[in-house]
């Protein structure tokens, strides 16, 4: 069975795959009009830029023509993993990203849970509007309410004194313990109601006969949503983490480059700051090249791994 | 909507014979709960940004005091007419709405005609196009040589920095390819037949049927457009006159927050005025709004259009 329907492949395979030839070439020219400018197109602002990376193996001059260059192989790399700066730049990227990564997934799950668990759609679409908008802000805008929050004046410092939890303003944006924590936050409150989306279009199309034999079992609603809509969406929630691994050293740039200042810099820099800081504002452009090129090879590597468990686990490819 | 069928009738709690009491009570508590959680969750998202509007509509000097929450103290338009007074934020603006309105109808003409080729099974170089498309979604170059390639094309510190790097996205073609694949291949076969080449196709036939698709690509670009400011900051930032109202708004966020909140730096906006009831608080709050109001008032009105488009885009490749 399994040999027949190989060959059944093969032969559709060789009815597919035609010829290239001139007069097919011809047959399509338009086609090829409307593709090929913006083949062209991606090609220069994509792949054209990879030729740049030579620049983390130089001691890049800007004045200087391409030959006149001086090689030094791997000496940037290895200055990187010496430096202190960069490690523990490192550090902060990976412990945002897990952050990010768990908080978001674990707040948009129950919020979905809920939602999904109202019954007045009028009621459930107003909040899922009201939850989509922050999502349509710049993340400028959201740093600035984050920080007009959690100002000593703030509501946050307001609110917890007023219930007394605390006696004097906290200094939320000067101490680093924090800032992890905040970016965390930040991101939950932008993103949380965008991301439930996709959790809830994959309940929408879980089996209500499943529900329904629940119900004959005497099942209560948290066992329903335990045991019926969360094993329901489960395939998505696999699949989103997956994807998500590839992204891991994204902890992102704009929260921590607009909250960040002079006294959390220790735990607020990313690799994606440290490369604007070497390269654009100080101008050791092999420095900060070397320090993109890692970010990518790993970040492209994580996602042939994810690629490649996703394949065993059955699951649709990504690539 | 499917779980509507299953909320339990009267009928079936009545046949079980497991304490009524707890029955009953469990989904009123459940639903309580819930009913706070959403209530919470509705102030948590909305207090901040009303809070910003009530501040940019109240007099600068009264906010200063404390103490504005949702109603405004000392109602005035005079904050927005410094925003507008001032040349700098009224030039941005203009310039966001010109980036926003270019990119959005450049990549949706581009990308849909792009995806229109990448649909059909018949053309030669679909898969080497598809595969060279779909792999810029995985890797970048990086900033460094970014920097470089828009310094060799000359865009640096132009006006095109802002639209032509960014007029294709291999996402977006992949959403509106998926949707292409929907429609119905005898319509192309009958323009076929009619005598219609893939470019008219693409024009009279295809493109207008994309409608729903292209509603939420246009407003993922546009908001996209509308709302960044790495641009402007690094290639053009020393062009005052091709600033762009979020990378404006920046500058007032920065400049407050080092300074931590002192009145004298403020980038001169509302200075000129000569009138106390303007303050750097204030003015950023009036930007905030003014930078965020067009977004607000046009997605509740996309919604069912995004949300449909958002999960054509998750079935991959």
């Amino acid at each position: 069975m399994d040999q027949t329907l190989k060959k059944d492949r093969a032969v559709r395979r060789s009815k597919k795959e035609k010829k290239i030839t001139w007069s097919l070439i011809k047959d399509q020219r338009q086609l090829i009009y409307m593709s090929v400018p913006l083949l062209a197109y991606i090609v220069l602002f994509a792949y054209v830029p990879i030729w740049g990376w030579t620049m983390a193996f130089q001691d890049y001059k800007p004045a200087r023509d391409f030959s006149e260059q001086k090689w030094v192989g791997f000496k940037h790399f290895e200055f990187l993993f010496k430096d202190d700066s960069f490690l523990q730049v490192l550090r902060n990227t990976l412990a945002m990203s897990v952050i990010n990564l768990i908080l978001g997934f674990v707040t948009a799950i129950i919020l979905a849970l809920l939602l999904n668990e109202i019954k007045k759609i009028f009621w459930k679409r107003t909040v899922q509007t009201i939850s989509y908008l922050p999502h349509f802000l710049s993340w400028i805008i959201v740093t600035g309410i984050v920080a007009t929050s959690l100002a000593s004046d703030g509501i946050v410092n307001d609110l917890l004194m007023k219930l007394h939890l605390i006696k004097e303003p906290i200094q939320w944006l000067s101490e680093g313990k924090y800032f992890w924590g905040i970016v965390g936050a930040s991101h939950v409150w932008k993103e949380v109601g965008w991301n439930t989306i996709i959790y809830l279009a994959a309940m929408s199309s879980i089996d209500p006969a499943l529900y329904e034999a629940a119900d004959i079992d005497g099942a209560s609603r948290y066992r329903k949503m335990f045991h019926v809509t969360l094993p329901g969406i489960k395939p998505t929630i696999i699949i989103l983490l997956i994807m998500q691994v590839g992204h891991i050293l994204e902890a992102g740039f704009e929260v921590q480059y607009l909250l960040g200042n002079g006294l959390v810099v220790d735990w607020s820099q990313t690799i994606d700051i440290f490369v604007l800081k070497y390269g654009l504002a100080q101008g050791n452009y092999s420095l900060a090249t070397a320090a993109g090129i890692f970010k990518t090879v790993v970040s492209v590597t994580l996602l042939l791994i994810a690629n490649g468990i996703s394949k065993r686990l059955g699951e649709e490819r990504l690539l | 909507m499917a779980n509507q069928t299953i909320i339990p009738g009267p009928a079936s709690a009545a046949a079980v014979t497991r304490p009524v009491v707890r029955r009953r009570l469990e989904p009123i508590l459940f639903n309580t709960f819930n009913t706070l959680f959403m209530i919470g969750l509705v102030i948590v998202t909305l207090y901040p940004f009303l809070n910003t509007i009530v501040v940019s509509l109240n007099a600068g000097n009264d906010t200063i005091r404390g103490g504005i929450y949702l109603w405004p103290r000392e109602f005035t338009w005079q904050n927005y007419k410094a925003v507008f007074a001032s040349g700098t934020i009224y030039d941005a603006f203009w310039i966001s709405v010109a980036r926003t309105v270019l990119s959005t109808l450049l990549n949706l003409g581009l990308t849909t005609m792009l995806a229109y080729t990448l649909s059909r099974r018949e053309y030669v170089f679909r898969k080497p196009i598809t595969l060279i498309f779909i792999l810029t979604m995985y890797f970048n170059a990086g900033l460094i040589p970014g920097y470089f390639l828009m310094k060799d094309l000359h865009l640096l510190n132009t006006f095109w920095v802002y639209v032509i790097p960014s007029m294709i996205s291999a996402f977006n073609m992949i959403v509106i390819r998926t949707y292409i694949g929907t429609i119905p291949e005898s319509l192309v076969e009958s323009a076929r037949i009619d005598g219609a080449g893939d470019f008219k196709i693409f024009i009279r036939i295809i493109f207008p049927l994309c409608k729903p698709v292209l509603a939420t690509i246009a407003l993922f670009v546009a908001v996209g457009a509308w709302n960044s400011w790495f641009d402007a900051f690094i290639y053009t930032s020393s062009h005052q006159e091709l600033s762009t109202l979020q990378y404006e708004l920046m500058k007032l966020l920065s400049s407050s927050m080092n300074a931590n909140g002192n009145p004298a730096v403020s980038n001169g906006v509302g200075m000129t005025q000569g009138s106390s009831m303007v303050t750097p608080i204030s003015i950023r709050a009036a930007v905030t709004v003014v930078a965020s109001v067009p977004i607000l008032l046009v997605y509740p009105f996309m919604q069912k259009y995004f949300v449909v488009g958002l999960n054509v885009g998750s079935v991959k490749e």
